[in-house]
């Protein structure tokens, strides 16, 4: 079980070579073929989340959720992707067409590009880069031209507007989720993510670094725009914010993209805070889903538990509370190291 | 030096925060609001005019559309005008429904206002909790009309129907987990340190501005001024109950909403004491079928509606339809200082106001 994915992809590339096709162009099919998985995973993914949220949702609010399509009502999303394939594309005359046409594209394509540093489990990378973190983070924070993009293709104020303070959140919330991150790099001595998890088979670092998983925590809900920071969207202010032209399967690109997101996001705490693909008994590639799921879980509940914080406050908290907590973390992390060090551990 | 330009931004009529019709036109410095402009009338259904074309009974079904929310109150007002027009004398058992309906309605719309308030901050479960005890009294309201949205329970002289049995123990375990009720929403809408952040301090009303305004109900308590008409001018049998005024200090939109919650137990205090007195006996009394107003008489009534202050002036015309129907609508006169209090607030601002001033459309657009 621990190796059966990495298994087959053995026994296609050993196919492929035996078909006297050169070593190289193996690799690269191979390559291919991991990344139409992971798209595959990901859209199916998203299915099985919108279900899990309405649930989640239904459970805490004291209704059901879905429950007439299929047992459960696990079907009602795929019901509902077929209305939004179906939907008319509406684009607004006024609309720069080429920005407004492009920017959900543009928005899923950098979501799934996270995908690519994720240890999926145990050597199960697909490019395992030595600079992972600093890719992840970087690709992260390309999603707010998508959503400015977004905003600005549509031609509407409530759009720009959405636009704006997307920017504006994304901008502050990048600085101290680098920030809660660096902790970790320097007690793992590794920007690469396998390497991270290796480095926590002793300890997990959410017991190392409580400080700084509570401020990724905090800074991660903010770039996915989820509630209770989801301003870009704010449906009760903004009626959709940045998406409030969108419809039928563009606007669903956008809603795919956030739940991707929300899933590398998750995946990439429980990678550098749960240990990722590290425990006992089961494949690590179930360990890193059932981690991830439960990361993913916390994110729900926050969504519907809280209010929507103003925007300002949005800011001010960024800039007055978590940036000088995640450097103040970082001061004693890196004390730390030096006193164990001294102290010959 | 960057130059900027002040924008409009329109709000509504078709937006997800302003509970109905209502269209507010926003100008805007980038998210710090200049000044809101409240446009009304976009669910005027000329309820007035059609009063002087429908006979007095007729008309208590279209009452109870002013205020939909709070679906006795506006009716128990009107049937309450027509009562002094005509000098009929109400039955003292149909007293004590009135007041209990009256009371549970008060109960619901705020029930709405509280839900309403959390779901336009943002927290949906919030609304779900409240309208989870709100469906507790539209099924009450089920049990003694057959209606639970528009009853039109209130009747000239009495109400239309005797309580039925399964209503005692409704309202009584209601009462009862009122309580529990309230904790729930005070752990998970008053107590939250977001909601609070965004509702301390934001919209602040001032007495004087108040009551040059002639805000009235709620809004005005929560400005510290204890004006209630059920205290001040008491009407039917208010003035036989104990209850309390709850006031606010500051008039922001926090005490909006604590005042709410804590008019909520009071009105559950009038319930229990009113069932305590209830006499048996009839519920509408010897009323002609026939209720002609005496030709230029002119009658002004008013109740404590779940908004405020809301008024029936009637005119008699000496045949079966009244001359002239007049409705003081509690909404349409709080939503006036909706521009006062957002200006120099932040958009989201607007939408905490809007909700904490808790206007219904039907009843200010009429």
């Amino acid at each position: 079980m621990e190796n059966l994915i990495l298994n087959i992809a053995h026994i296609l590339t050993s196919w492929l070579v035996s078909l006297g096709i050169p070593a190289l162009w193996a690799d690269l099919i191979l390559l291919i073929l991991q990344w139409t998985c992971i798209v595959m995973i990901i859209t199916l993914n998203v299915l099985v989340l919108i279900w899990l949220e309405r649930k989640v949702s239904g459970f805490m609010q004291l209704r059901l959720g879905p429950n007439r399509l299929g047992p459960f009502g696990c079907f009602q999303t795929i019901a509902d992707t077929l209305k939004l394939l179906t939907k008319e594309d509406i684009i607004p005359a006024k609309a720069d067409k080429l920005i407004f046409m492009t920017a959900p594209m543009f928005f899923i394509i950098v979501a799934v590009l996270l995908y690519a540093v994720i240890p999926m489990g145990k050597d199960m990378t697909v490019v395992d880069l030595n600079v992972g973190l600093f890719y992840f983070i970087s690709v992260g924070s390309l999603s707010t031209i998508c959503i400015l993009m977004a905003g600005w293709g549509s031609n509407n104020k409530w759009s720009l507007l959405g636009a704006m303070r997307s920017v504006a959140q994304m901008v502050s919330y990048e600085i101290p989720l680098a920030f809660s991150l660096l902790g970790i790099v320097m007690i793992a001595g590794s920007l690469n993510l396998s390497d991270i998890v290796a480095a926590q088979h002793k300890l997990w670092f959410i017991i190392m670094q409580p400080v700084a998983f509570v401020t990724y925590f905090i800074a991660a809900t903010a770039e996915l725009n989820r509630g209770p920071f989801d301003m870009p969207e704010a449906e009760q202010e903004l009626t959709a914010g940045a998406y409030t032209e969108y419809t039928g399967m563009r606007w669903a690109l956008f809603f795919l993209a956030e739940y991707t997101n929300l899933v590398a996001v998750s995946a990439l705490a429980s990678t550098l805070f749960l240990g990722g693909w590290l425990g006992p008994w089961l494949p690590s590639w179930i360990w890193i889903i059932i981690k991830t799921y439960l990361v993913m879980l916390v994110f729900m509940w926050l969504k519907w538990t809280f209010p929507r914080i103003r925007m300002d406050h949005l800011m001010s908290f960024s800039w007055k509370i978590l940036i000088p907590v995640s450097l103040v973390n970082i001061i004693i992390t890196g004390g730390g190291i030096l006193f164990f060090k001294g102290m010959g551990w | 030096m960057i130059k900027t330009d002040l924008y409009t931004i329109n709000i509504g009529p078709q937006h997800p925060s302003t509970h109905g019709g209502l269209h507010v036109e926003a100008v805007m410095d980038g998210e710090i609001v200049r000044d809101a402009i409240v446009h009304l009338g976009y669910v005027h259904r000329s309820v007035e005019k059609i009063a002087e074309a429908r006979t007095y009974t007729q008309f208590i079904p279209y009452a109870s559309r002013l205020d939909y929310l709070a679906t006795h109150l506006p009716t128990l007002g009107y049937v309450q005008a027509v009562e002094k027009l005509m000098g009929v004398e109400v039955v003292e058992r149909a007293q004590y429904i009135r007041v209990i309906m009256a009371e549970l309605s008060r109960i619901a719309s705020h029930l709405v206002f509280v839900g309403s308030l959390a779901i336009d901050l943002g927290a949906t479960t919030g609304l779900i909790y409240c309208f989870r005890d709100r469906e507790r009294i539209l099924d009450m309201f089920e049990m003694t009309s057959g209606q639970r949205l528009l009853a039109s329970y209130m009747r000239v002289g009495g109400v239309s129907a005797d309580l039925p049995e399964e209503f005692f123990p409704a309202v009584q375990s209601f009462i009862k987990d009122m309580p529990g009720m309230i904790d729930e929403y005070n752990g998970l809408i008053t107590g939250n340190e977001i909601l609070q952040a965004r509702c301390k301090g934001i919209g602040v009303l001032n007495p004087d501005v108040a009551l040059a305004y002639g805000v009235t109900g709620p809004n005005l308590r929560a400005s510290g001024i204890a004006y209630d008409v059920r205290k001040a001018d008491p009407y039917g049998i208010y003035e036989r109950f104990d209850f309390e005024i709850p006031v606010g200090e500051h008039g922001d939109c926090m005490d909006r909403l604590v005042v709410r919650i804590k008019e909520i137990e009071q009105s559950g205090n009038i319930i229990r004491q009113a069932l305590e007195q209830m006499p048996e006996g009839e519920v509408r009394g010897k009323v002609s079928k026939v209720l002609k107003g005496e030709k230029g008489k002119e009658v002004y009534h008013r109740i404590e509606s779940s908004k405020g202050e809301l008024g029936f002036y009637l005119i008699g015309n000496g045949t079966e339809n009244p001359y002239r129907v007049h409705v003081r609508a509690p909404s349409f006169v709080n939503l006036m200082v909706l521009p006062l209090i957002s200006r120099g607030g932040k958009l989201q601002d607007i939408i905490a106001n809007i909700a904490t001033l808790d206007p219904v459309l039907g009843e200010s657009d009429r």
